[in-house]
């Protein structure tokens, strides 16, 4: 009925596309339902990399955590063996604590540090020079920070140690001690994150409009109570971004503990990452391994979940 | 008018006006700590490098070098032999430095002008083009983003093993080679502000999107994707954990891998720190020069993460 209509007024059938449409947008005249398969064209190459490396792997991985599977031979199902036996695993359960000491400290010390260094840079120095310095760590490799780092926190002759004892202190085998090597590796992590960190942070300070502290200022408010009431809730997207890179990037910690200590003394930087690598790739044994990577990535999207979730990171008090 | 007003007010505060303060003193004084926390380090890898194995122990905090000399370097860059090595106190261990050198140009190189060409062609298609489903699949892109690299590594290792790439220069290259989540991402964030009108006027000229992608698009884009051809270049020269699964042999190990293969070399007890100090700082260098050339450009876009 109304292709005939519009068969038969041909002013009409101009016009009716137009109308079905949002106004505003002129490109929309040039553009109908071709887009798809041009899109495709377009989308191609990235698809063939999402699917070979991303999708397929994650399946595969996922079916490989059920399975029994030395390279050798091939994969030989065993249902849930592997999680009962991870249950039962105390190196699984001492690498779940010590990745968790890990992350607790670089998430306390990396955004206490950082916001520090951010309101000091929005309020005294916002030179691109300044904030090129403080970045540099970060443009760094792991593995370059980890052996800088080996070499000065070394207990015969590192520079570190020499200070320590001048002050009158003992030495401190950094990396040799049980009780030292974790929170070495996380300070190892903080001096390279630290100012990257911060500028994220400081980013989000700028955006903050002065109006409000104008406003807040008027109304006779003390500093901390503006920073209290005012810039750390106006802060919160950023901050929660920052929580949530921080802790998923410390879930993974591998290149400098694999470079430094390997795993030791005894357990005790025996990191999930570390655990997982020498699970599959030193003992070969993938199906194990490939469980252990099922439980990280599942602590680390509950992880991400609950931050975005009870932080409520995506909204901000801004609008 | 209205931009201009709401950028003067939002702009330069500055709550320390007075000529001086204990308080900007203080915040001066801690800022030039942290400044000097991230920047020294790197002069005492400098320092240990110009100096003797044989020296470092007795000057363990002499500011300058102890016994200057470049004997470190020259072991590096294989300049020395074994013997004269071990008389300056190195462990004799050796590095084959052009050749790692080669391989992280290679690897980085190829990923990156790859990753960054794939990855735009797809946020033309996530901003500038409409189709059906169009969202959803990005949101498939993103979610991607979540998944740890240690969990595809397992799989993706099993299948360049199975393609018998193992050790070789394509086997490390490929995951990396037809886009980043996050290179699109950050591409489609530029083009999603691009003007239309430039793509139209082109449009009823009769060009096909291909032409509008390479001569109007790209071209306009030329800033974004040089500052995430930059990021994606370092974020690959010092990448681990693939290199290390993967390019074990002499013809496929890269830079990362080959300190860290160097630093395990030297005999407990002896380490030949400054010939790893010298290693650590020439593996550097090429993100020092790319940072001292385009450092602006780098710091600036670390406020871009998707928070406004």
């Amino acid at each position: 009925m109304t292709t005939l209509t519009k068969q038969a007024d041909p002013g009409l059938s101009a016009k009716a596309p137009r109308k079905s449409r949002k106004p505003g947008r002129p490109s929309d005249r040039f553009r109908g339902i071709g887009d798809l398969k041009i899109a495709l064209f377009f989308i191609a190459p990235a698809m063939v990399g999402l699917i070979l490396f991303y999708l397929v792997p994650t399946i595969r991985g996922i079916y490989l955590s059920f399975t029994e599977y030395s390279i050798l031979g091939d994969p030989e199902w065993i249902e849930t063996k592997n999680y009962e036996r991870i249950a039962k695993d105390p190196l699984f359960w001492n690498a779940l604590g010590v990745t968790g000491e890990y992350v607790v400290i670089n998430i306390v010390l990396q955004t206490a540090l950082a916001l520090g260094l951010a309101i000091l840079m929005h309020r005294v120095a916002r030179s691109t020079l300044i904030r090129g310095a403080l970045l540099m760590p970060y443009l760094m490799a792991n593995v370059i920070a980890a052996l800088l780092w080996f070499w000065m926190l070394d207990y015969q002759i590192g520079i570190i140690n020499q200070i320590i004892e001048w002050t009158g202190l003992p030495r401190v085998a950094f990396f040799g001690s049980e009780q030292w090597a974790i929170p070495t590796q996380a300070l190892i992590n903080t001096w390279r994150h630290m100012g990257y960190t911060a500028l994220l942070i400081f980013a989000g300070l700028q955006a903050i409009p002065s109006s409000v502290y104008e406003a807040a200022s008027i109304d006779g408010s003390k500093a901390m109570t503006t920073f209290w009431r005012i810039t750390l809730p106006l802060l919160r997207p950023v901050l929660v971004l920052v929580l949530v890179v921080t802790v998923i990037g410390s879930f993974q910690v591998f290149d400098t503990v694999a470079v430094t200590t390997a795993g030791g003394p005894v357990n005790a930087t025996r990191v999930l990452q570390f655990y997982i690598y020498q699970r599959a790739f030193n003992e070969q044994d993938f199906g194990y391994g490939s469980a252990l990577a099922v439980i990280l990535f599942l602590i680390l999207a509950i992880v991400a979940f609950i931050q975005m979730k009870f932080l409520r990171g995506n909204q901000s008090d801004l609008d | 008018m209205t931009t201009f007003t709401s950028r003067t007010s939002a702009g330069r505060r500055r709550p320390f006006s007075r000529p001086f303060s204990w308080r900007r003193a203080i915040a001066l004084t801690l800022l030039g700590l942290a400044i000097a926390v991230s920047i020294l380090p790197f002069y005492w890898v400098l320092r240990t490098a110009l100096s003797t194995n044989g020296s470092l122990a007795a000057n363990s905090a002499n500011l300058l070098p102890a016994d200057f000399n470049l004997g470190a370097f020259k072991r590096v860059f294989g300049l020395q032999s074994a013997s004269e090595a071990i008389a300056e106190g190195g462990s004799g261990a050796s590095i084959n430095f052009w050749q790692y050198l080669w391989n992280s140009l290679l690897f980085s190189g190829i990923t990156t002008a790859c990753a960054v060409f794939f990855s735009s062609m797809a946020a033309y298609a996530f901003s500038r083009l409409r189709w059906k489903g169009r969202d959803a699949v990005f949101s498939l892109f993103l979610a991607t983003m979540l998944v740890p690299p240690i969990f595809t590594a397992l799989p993706n290792f099993l299948l360049i093993k199975n393609l018998g790439l193992l050790n070789s220069m394509l086997g490390l290259v490929l995951p990396y080679l037809f886009m980043t989540p996050f290179a699109i991402f950050f591409m489609r964030q530029f083009f999603l502000n691009m003007s239309r009108e430039v793509e139209e006027a082109a449009m009823l000229d009769g060009a096909k999107h291909w032409r509008i992608f390479f001569q109007i698009i790209m071209p306009n884009a030329a800033a974004p994707i040089a500052t995430l051809a930059l990021l994606t270049f370092m974020g690959q020269w010092n990448e681990y954990f693939w290199p290390l699964l993967v390019g074990t042999s002499e013809e496929s190990r890269v830079l990362t891998v080959g300190l860290g293969v160097f630093k395990s070399q030297s005999p407990q007890g002896a380490p030949d720190w400054s010939g790893l100090m010298a290693a650590t700082l020439v593996s550097a260098t090429p993100v020092l020069i790319l940072f001292a050339i385009f450092g602006k450009r780098i710091v600036n876009s670390i406020g871009f993460n998707g928070t406004k």
